[in-house]
């Protein structure tokens, strides 16, 4: 498997425009119900602070803080703006779904129907060490919504 | 006057290594010889652990097909065999280091040497309070109000059980700084170290700046305050000529795994007078002299030290391999490796956006380089190098506080070994000026 299988564009363009990036400069929606969680990779010392605000059942808006590598970030980004609209079920199974897909050192494939851009973390499933930072914002996210709803 | 010829002077007269010499180095160690997505493996992970050659391959294989048997017991002739091959092998690291045979323990690696050190002081002040064992104990037991003393640039095992020696004693523990340039604050050092100082704790060279730290400076000040000195030989045993007994240190500590040997091997120095004094660390079989159900007598070191059956395959190979480098000639490896080290930073040093830890070019510093890509986490550094076949350290390298002391979390680190050509070294920097544009940083 080559580089850019790992590295498609679409990981390395949200790794740099990091939507959903900046805690202090997002205030949540007044009245939302939020949940925020901290997670860290000891490995690699990659780290998110990730907020999930809910409103009428959905997901209204999710704001994070976080250092790592391009896998992590893209990631948190995508997460980010596939989110939001969606109801906190919804997020769960697209959680889920995402989960089994990076678990399955490539045997389950992405289904762009479910996952839209993140189905571009398909590759990082062949990458065991690379699998926790795709992973670490989603892990923040789905204990966030657990608070929040 | 006879002319004396030491193996020292012997090995000056050598010609010094050059890449031929590494080639047929690299005949000896077949994990070399593979290739890694597509290009020939450069392995520059060497500080992390290093590879085998096939003498000390083979030394553990000849071991189990001929001689392997429970070590110190039974009367049998398999049992002798292996006896004589772990006991033998405890002598060649105890020349490898200059130390006396009864200072030279068995550990699985550094890591657990320091945590004996650490344990057999916490309980060398439970039995000096009890009055039990050598009068002389108290000396050496930890208290509230003593200090044990680090730096900042310690790998987290020559940290961590320091630190919780210090929590099980009440003593406080100091380190002394770092500069910039990532040297020892020696001017901080001479402060902090005083006669309430009882361990000094330090590493000979850093596993991530590449200095080699002033060895003779700091035993001084912890002899000026009494403190007993302990020193990491992680990465300098297996890369230089190590003589324990010339530095003068009281305990030294390092892992087979770093030096062409197996893991679950090591080695802990201890002055014999103080590991006979000290309580064991762990307990069992094999370190005892007679014991009844109420108490145990022990066994002087460095049986004392070594509780349970041993890792005796592992410490022939380990024995195999310190002959491997002294058949080389470390001090031809250290100036081989040196000469490496040298060309990374250097290189290092020429492509825009990149930081080389420790000290510049030029500057003493031994065969590794840690360095920051601005702009690409050293995650995305180390994949992108490992797409080439170029195989290198990313993260903390087990010393996070250095790393925040620098202002970063995470690094890439190339280390090299006596098994390293300047093509590798220059196959990495090529790969590294390629990693910016890759992630248009």
């Amino acid at each position: 498997m080559s580089l850019d299988q790992l590295y498609q564009q679409i990981i390395l363009d949200h790794s740099k425009v990091r939507h959903g990036s900046g805690l202090a400069t997002m205030a949540a929606p007044e009245g939302a119900s939020t949940g925020q969680s901290h997670q860290l990779n000891p490995v690699c010392g990659d780290e998110v602070t990730l907020r999930v605000a809910v409103e009428d059942g959905k997901v209204a808006q999710v704001s994070w803080d976080g250092e790592g590598c391009s896998i992590s970030m893209a990631s948190a980004s995508v997460l980010s703006e596939l989110a939001e609209g969606l109801s906190v079920a919804e997020l769960h199974t697209v959680i889920d779904n995402f989960r089994e897909v990076l678990r399955s050192r490539g045997k389950v494939h992405a289904d762009p129907e479910i996952l839209g851009d993140a189905a571009a973390f398909e590759g990082v499933a062949r990458y065991a060490a690379r699998v926790k930072c795709a992973m670490i914002s989603w892990v923040a996210a789905e204990d966030a919504l657990n608070q929040a709803a | 006057m006879a002319l004396v010829t030491t193996p020292a002077t012997l090995e000056r007269a050598l010609p010094a290594i050059n890449n031929a010499e590494v080639q047929r180095i690299r005949n000896d160690f077949p994990v070399l010889a593979q290739r890694v997505n597509g290009r020939p493996l450069v392995y520059l992970d060497s500080g992390a652990t290093s590879q085998n050659p096939l003498s000390v391959i083979e030394a553990e294989q000849e071991f189990y097909e001929q001689r392997n048997a429970a070590v110190h017991r039974g009367a049998h002739y398999l049992a002798v065999e292996a006896t004589e091959a772990f006991e033998d092998a405890r002598q060649a690291m105890a020349d490898f280091i200059g130390a006396d045979y009864a200072e030279t323990v068995w550990t699985s690696n550094a890591t657990e040497g320091l945590n004996l050190v650490s344990y057999a002081l916490s309980n060398a002040a439970l039995w000096a309070a009890q009055g039990r064992g050598d009068a002389r104990l108290g000396e050496l037991a930890v208290g509230p109000g003593d200090q044990i003393v680090v730096t900042e640039m310690e790998h987290h095992a020559n940290l961590i059980p320091w630190q919780e020696l210090a929590f099980r004693t009440g003593a406080r523990l100091r380190y002394i700084p770092v500069d910039d340039a990532g040297s020892l604050r020696m001017d901080e050092a001479a402060e902090i170290l005083g006669t309430r100082t009882k361990i000094l704790a330090f590493t000979h060279a850093s596993n991530v700046l590449g200095t080699i730290n002033p060895v003779q400076e700091l035993v001084a000040l912890g002899r000026k305050a009494g403190a007993l000195v302990v020193l990491d030989a992680c990465q300098s045993a297996p890369h230089l000529p190590l003589d324990v007994k010339a530095l003068d240190v009281d305990f030294a500590v390092f892992s087979g795994h770093k030096m062409l040997a197996p893991t679950g091997i090591g080695v802990l120095y201890g002055k014999q007078e103080i590991l006979d004094t000290l309580p064991p660390f762990l307990t069992g079989g094999s370190m005892i002299t007679t014991v009844t159900m109420e108490r145990a007598e022990y066994l002087p070191a460095p049986q004392r030290f070594e509780a349970g059956t041993q890792r005796i395959s592992q410490a022939v190979a380990l024995a195999a391999a310190a002959n491997y480098l002294t058949e080389t000639g470390l001090e031809r490896v250290h100036r081989w490796e040196s000469e490496l080290g040298q060309r990374m930073v250097a290189g290092l040093e020429n492509i825009p956006g990149v930081r080389v830890l420790g000290p510049a070019a030029g500057q003493e510093r031994i065969g590794l380089a840690a360095f920051d890509v601005e702009g690409v986490h050293a995650h995305d550094v180390g994949q992108f190098l490992d797409s080439q076949g170029i195989a290198v350290r990313v993260g903390h390298h087990c010393a996070q506080p250095l790393h925040r002391r620098l202002g970063l979390t995470a690094t890439t680190r190339a280390s090299a070994y006596l098994y390293n050509t300047t093509d590798d070294v220059d196959a990495f920097l090529e790969s590294v000026a390629g990693v910016r544009s890759y992630f248009r940083a």
